[in-house]
């Protein structure tokens, strides 16, 4: 710190110095990103796999979740490093796209990674690297469609859709029960889907979780489930053959956005006001019960007065529902959002055969049930677990089934799991390796290594010798000119993966390996940091 | 190795992250362990916030739910303990000791190289073979009418044993057996609310088949109404503002706002005579009613209680029938509620509004009586558990017999199933039926007695096909809970195994805990 003195003594500084900033530059950097982005993938490599571990995390408030989806992990993890983060968006753009295998994408770019770090030891350029891993991927993405078979199903045989998603609820949880839970993700999915479009809106599943009772209580409703009860505790519990009115205006006096007063200076402007003001509230009643409404469902809540004029004239209510609820409830029902009571029309009325309220446990705890409404593409899974973070796990778990159903119909090609794909790949890479000339040739090789890695993980995870079984699999598969084969990880005693009905979704695996080779890329590439140090 | 995380986050790994949950587990299930069973202790929980506040108990889910826990894995036994009480009231402290027993148990097998996934295929399978052996011995009474309250009324006791009520349980069991009885199978135990009022000894409790009502009845106003019609309601009693947004008064003279406040007076009257328009005596409101509208009342002859609270009024409303009012206008169509007899009665030194003869005759008060607050807040704890319990096996009728009755049971099929499973996974079943027997030792070292020397004769007796034994802590012997008439609701036991199996399975699978930097709060000085 250049500092100097003026004439009373005191000092001042002259130039502020460059140490406040660190620097890392060339290899340097590389290898820090390198070390970062390998720390990542190593917390998420134990849990891969139907063995896998879970993580605990505390979040800031010290809400505690445990998991082992990879996307949550990095989500909840709340990593300071930059390239850590860009793991993170890595896991959460195969979350959102495919929906699973979000640990996986993220232990192969720390593969690929290692694999660079010695690359770049040994005085390759990381460019160099970065092309023969983009020339690998291309690669073991066309071998993989070569392997990929196609996979029968209608809406009449879903089994094969339930096996593929036990698959991927085999390394949550919630394993003990995977049977039902996979019958019900493949059943809500099937329910929604749109099979000529091969297109499903996973927007109309609806997942509720409720505290209490047991996993095997967990239900799938022909309907939507709101967590509210009806706005007077006097309505009736249960209404056959509703008409739902679906608004989205209070039933309480008008609110002008525009600033205005009414001012009231004389007795008979009091008097009027307030006559009119009870005739506002009739009015609105009145509106609902002439178009034939049955039961109101508002996103707002309702002025006393008004409350008890609906349960008068005998007219069930339920306030403050959410706007996603009320647009769900308007795809189920067949109704229209009504946004001004003028506007109400029988027409837009929704219709279910039954709204029931349902109360759990020893606390006052109801949910309302809206059920045989008049179209029955929207659904909803009713989660009920021992404690709340095995609801959430349990949530995340069925949102991972649900989205590989998806994607199943979306595109019914298939690899077999167990790191049989990656296995295959990884020979198929191998053996092009050699036809390269020029350094790109060792990167290539070093991406077969990389997938390589994921196998060694789960068999790691699954306490099995890792080099042993690998490379007695990978004999096998070349011996028997066999991709099926794979790690035996429940120890089932077959390592043919068709054979133990463990599938993976093709698009879901192409995407793992383009994206980790993509974001290892960009990683490469980097060769300066200039951060700001901390105070 | 890079900087990962911000500068205050923790991350444990493997071993450690085990340990560290292991230890913060069994921390907290130690730690209840001592209230377990009818002779375990209570605790006294000091509050942190204004007045330094305390409550004595030994309700496992009040004692977590008081604690500041900081141990990630701790939190998961708090949470169960908490859902434990939603969902059937009792086993909350069973709950926690069980899967604290477990983690226990996992331990050792890890120490001894057992992966936990192997540990915890291994509970799995020994939990399910504990439910069944539980479900083949379970005693069902729905049919017969007489036996099933002796059912009800053997679960009361065992329920308020372990509480401050034990003194006096046959009493309690008896206001309990009888405030669920009347709900008639309904779960809803908010029609049955309890009053605690200090003074008197904790066996001046009583049920009160009527309602009661903790107000004042309003000056000047009949202390006794026969026949009462009631209009229970929810409106504004001041001034009954105007609603629309944004009026306000704007006037100019003081004449002005005389004749405003004239009108407004008239419109109070107006309500007050609709309201009296509806032909009745009695009107509840649940908002305040204004010196005003008070007098107007009393001139009419009709009892006006103010300021109910809301679960009273809903309460009041569901009693008598009526249906809660917030306007005036239709009297034919509102549905009045009714009662024989309203009168103030007088509890210790307090006047309250006692409503007999109402037409619902679900709904019942229990009046506490009790030296202090924290006898009384203790004793409402213990009867909620006593009354959540019963209104569940009202629903599902199966019982089991108690005194640790039913953890012998279920670790002697556990054990029958380990020699029979090939592989590792028979340590951790064994393990299973360790921990479950640790429950009846805990009960029997809270009790002082001799558990090793108890636990081998309760095993010995247990070996017998169709064995009735159990820890007898009055006497300290191993005795027939038959006899003794000690039983337990079936659904209370199952949800204590399954949640405590399922914890201590969350708890094994973690391999890692990674704390985040607390979130910095400003200091409110």
């Amino acid at each position: 710190m250049a500092l100097a003195f003026d004439e009373y003594g005191r000092p001042f500084i002259i130039v502020r110095d460059q140490e406040q900033k660190t620097r890392l530059r060339g290899i340097d950097a590389q290898k820090a990103h390198i070390s970062a982005g390998k720390a990542v993938a190593r917390i998420l490599r134990t849990s891969l796999g139907p063995k896998g571990m879970d993580k605990m995390l505390q979040s800031p408030d010290g809400d505690v979740t445990i998991t082992n989806d990879g996307a949550t992990i990095l989500e909840q993890m709340d990593v300071d490093n930059q390239i850590a983060k860009l793991m993170v968006e890595l896991s959460r753009s195969q979350d959102y796209e495919i929906g699973d295998g979000t640990t996986g994408v993220v232990v192969m770019a720390g593969a690929l990674l290692e694999q660079a770090e010695r690359l770049l030891e040994r005085g390759v350029h990381p460019i160099r690297v970065a092309e023969g891993y983009e020339m690998a991927s291309r690669i073991s993405v066309e071998h993989l469609e070569n392997i990929a078979q196609k996979f029968v199903f209608d809406a009449t045989n879903i089994e094969p859709l339930v096996q593929t998603c036990m698959t991927t609820l085999s390394s949550k949880i919630v394993n003990r029960c995977k049977r039902p839970l996979a019958e019900i993700a493949v059943k809500a999915v099937v329910a929604v889907a749109d099979l000529e479009r091969r297109d499903v809106n996973l927007d109309l599943i609806k997942v509720e979780g409720k505290v209490g009772g047991k996993l095997e209580d967990t239900e799938l409703i022909n309907g939507i489930i709101v967590d509210k009860d009806m706005s007077h505790p006097q309505m009736p519990k249960q209404i056959r053959n509703a008409k739902i009115a679906i608004l989205t205006c209070p039933f309480e006096p008008p609110k002008p956005k525009t600033k205005h007063k009414v001012d009231i200076d004389s007795v008979e402007k009091f008097q009027t006001l307030r006559l009119q003001e009870q005739k506002y509230f009739d009015d609105m009643v009145q509106k609902c019960k002439d178009v034939g409404a049955t039961l109101v469902i508002c996103q707002w809540g309702f002025d006393d007065e008004a409350n008890h004029l609906l349960m008068h004239r005998n007219l069930p209510a339920v306030r403050w529902v959410g706007g996603v609820e009320l647009e769900l409830i308007a795809i189920a029902t067949g109704g229209r959002i009504v946004p001004r009571f003028q506007e109400l029309t029988a027409e837009k009325l929704g219709k279910a055969g039954l709204v029931r309220e349902k109360s759990f446990g020893t606390t006052k705890e109801r949910m309302l049930y809206i059920e045989e409404c008049a179209n029955s593409r929207a659904v909803t899974i009713f989660i009920r677990g021992g404690n709340k973070m095995m609801i959430e796990e349990t949530k995340r778990s069925i949102h991972d089934a649900l989205c590989v159903a998806r994607n199943l119909i979306r595109n019914n090609s298939i690899v077999y799991g167990g790191g049989s794909a990656e296995i295959a790949c990884s020979i198929a890479v191998e053996a092009a390796a050699d036809r390269y000339p020029g350094v790109e040739q060792y990167a290539i090789r070093a991406f077969a290594d990389a997938l390589d890695s994921i196998p060694m993980a789960l068999a790691e995870n699954s306490g099995l010798q890792p080099i042993e079984t690998l490379s007695a699999v990978k004999s096998q598969q070349i011996k028997e000119n066999n991709s099926y084969f794979g790690i035996d990880c429940n120890d089932v005693g077959t390592n043919d993966m068709c054979k133990q009905n463990v599938f993976e979704t093709l698009i879901g695996k192409q995407q793992q390996i383009l994206l980790a080779t993509q974001v290892v890329k960009m990683i490469l590439k980097i060769d300066d940091i200039i951060s700001p140090s901390d105070f | 190795m890079a900087h990962l995380f911000k500068d205050e986050a923790t991350e444990e790994k493997g071993e450690r992250a085990r340990m560290a949950s292991f230890i913060g587990a069994m921390a907290i299930a130690d730690l209840l362990k001592t209230t377990l069973g009818p002779k375990g202790m209570d605790k006294i929980l000091q509050s942190t916030g204004r007045g330094r506040s305390i409550s004595v108990t030994n309700d496992g889910a009040t004692i977590l739910k008081s604690l500041h826990i900081d141990n990630p894995a701790a939190k998961v036994l708090v949470d169960i303990s908490k859902v434990q009480d939603d969902e059937v009231g009792d086993g909350t402290t069973s709950v926690v000791v069980l899967a604290g027993e477990l983690l226990r148990e996992a331990e050792k097998l890890v120490a001894m190289k057992i992966h936990p996934m192997t540990i915890i295929s291994g509970f799995r399978m020994a939990s399910e073979c504990a439910l069944n052996a539980l479900l083949r011995k379970v005693i069902d009474n729905r049919d017969d009418a007489e036996k099933f309250k002796s059912d009800l009324m053997k679960i009361a006791m065992t329920t308020l044993s372990s509480k401050i009520l034990s003194q006096d349980k046959e009493h309690f069991a008896k206001l309990a057996v009888d405030a669920v009885m009347r709900l008639k199978g309904s779960t809803n135990l908010e029609s049955i609310q309890i009053i605690k009022k200090p003074g008197g000894s904790l066996t001046d409790s009583f049920l009160d088949e009527g309602f009661i009502l903790d107000k004042k009845i309003g000056i000047g106003q009949p202390k006794r109404i026969e026949n009462a019609n009631i209009l229970v309601a929810n409106t504004a009693m001041d001034t009954d503002k105007v609603k629309i947004y944004g009026a306000r008064v704007r006037v100019d003279s003081m004449a002005r706002v005389a004749q405003i406040e004239g009108a407004e007076k008239e419109k109070m009257k107006e309500k007050v005579q609709k309201i009296i328009g509806h032909g009745i005596n009695c009107f509840i409101n649940r908002q305040l009613i204004y010196n005003f509208p008070e007098e107007l009342f009393a001139d009419a002859g009709i009892l006006a209680i103010e300021h109910a609270d809301f679960d009273g009024i809903e309460r009041l409303a569901l009693v008598t029938g009526g249906e809660i009012a917030s306007t005036f206008d239709n009297p034919e169509s509102v549905k009045l509620g009714h009662c024989k007899l309203i009168e103030e009665i007088m509890i210790g030194e307090d006047k309250l509004i006692h409503f007999s003869g109402v037409e619902m005759g679900q709904a019942c008060t229990i009046v506490l009586r009790g030296a202090s607050f924290h006898v009384l807040d203790e004793a409402e704890r213990s009867l909620h558990d006593a009354l959540c319990v019963l209104s569940q096996t009202v629903v599902d009728s199966r019982v089991l017999l108690g005194g640790g009755w039913p953890e012998m049971v279920m670790a002697k099929e556990v054990d029958e199933l380990a020699r029979k499973t090939p592989g590792k996974k028979a340590h951790a079943i064994e393990a299973f039926s360790k921990a479950l027997q640790a429950i009846p030792t805990t009960i029997a070292d809270n009790a002082g007695l001799d558990s090793a020397e108890l636990i081998s004769k309760l095993r010995a007796e247990h070996h017998k096909e169709g064995s009735t034994a159990g820890i007898d802590v009055i006497t300290g012997a191993v005795g027939d809970m038959e006899k003794l008439g000690i039983s337990e609701a079936f659904k209370v036991k199952q949800a204590v195994l399954l949640s405590a199996t399922e914890a201590a399975e969350m708890i094994l699978r973690v391999d890692e805990i990674i704390t985040c930097a607390p979130r910095r709060r400003e200091d409110r000085m």
